[in-house]
């Protein structure tokens, strides 16, 4: 599954986007479980929401290959 | 999206007069704008400039939503909703706000609920630019 990088997780990630073919992430909560383990500095912010299909999701909503998922670190608009 | 509400995220440098201009109506009595501008000086450290990016269809939509919620809870009229993307200078404008409403007491309080939600929750970015480095804004604790 494809995963939208911004801001501070796009240089995380060194790309603005993240083609991920890990089986056990069916979960936001097993992505965000992922992410820390492969990129151990998104447990270094103070915080990072997920967004699914361009709406904030739970950590226990389910994720699949047809979602557009996207990783927003703190927001810092205005 | 109806006509009551203009929302827009561009590169180019933004202008209050078309935000002032949306929301002019005969209905109301009360226009409040917010200006945010890009200043030099940050927890005394030397701003050099500001970079922002931004998640667009999702920035849009929560915008969107701001402005509907403000639109209820403060009888809003009309909101127009500009913020700037890409390289912003110093004295350069990050974003505008301006609502109409019936009356002044209302049009203060939903212009500073926009810009409060704004930015808890709006998906844009901004990369403060020092003179001796850089850093993403609220990214670390």
């Amino acid at each position: 599954m494809k995963i939208l990088c911004f801001g501070i997780a796009r240089e995380i990630i060194g790309s603005a986007s993240l083609e991920l073919d890990a089986d056990g992430v069916t979960s936001v909560a097993s992505l965000k479980a992922h992410l820390e383990a492969e990129y151990p500095r998104f447990k270094t912010l103070s915080a990072y929401r997920i967004a699914v299909n361009q709406t904030f999701a739970e950590s226990s909503e389910g994720i699949s290959e047809a979602d557009e998922i996207a990783i927003i670190p703190p927001v810092s608009g205005g | 999206m109806d006509d009551t509400i203009d929302i827009q995220i561009l590169d180019i440098p933004l202008d209050l007069q078309t935000n002032y201009d949306f929301v002019v109506t005969e209905a109301c009595g009360g226009i409040n704008a917010f200006v945010g501008t890009v200043r030099r000086w940050n927890k005394n450290e030397e701003v050099t400039h500001l970079e922002f990016e931004c998640y667009m269809p999702m920035a849009i939509k929560e915008l969107q939503k701001i402005a509907i919620e403000a639109k209820e809870q403060f009888k809003a009229h009309k909101i127009s909703i500009h913020h700037r993307v890409g390289r912003v200078g110093l004295t350069e404008i990050a974003v505008i706000i301006t609502v109409a409403c019936k009356h002044r007491a209302a049009s203060f309080r939903a212009c500073e609920y926009i810009i409060d939600q704004l930015k808890k929750d709006v998906p844009i970015w901004k990369k403060e630019f020092l003179v001796d480095g850089s850093y993403w804004v609220n990214a670390r604790p």
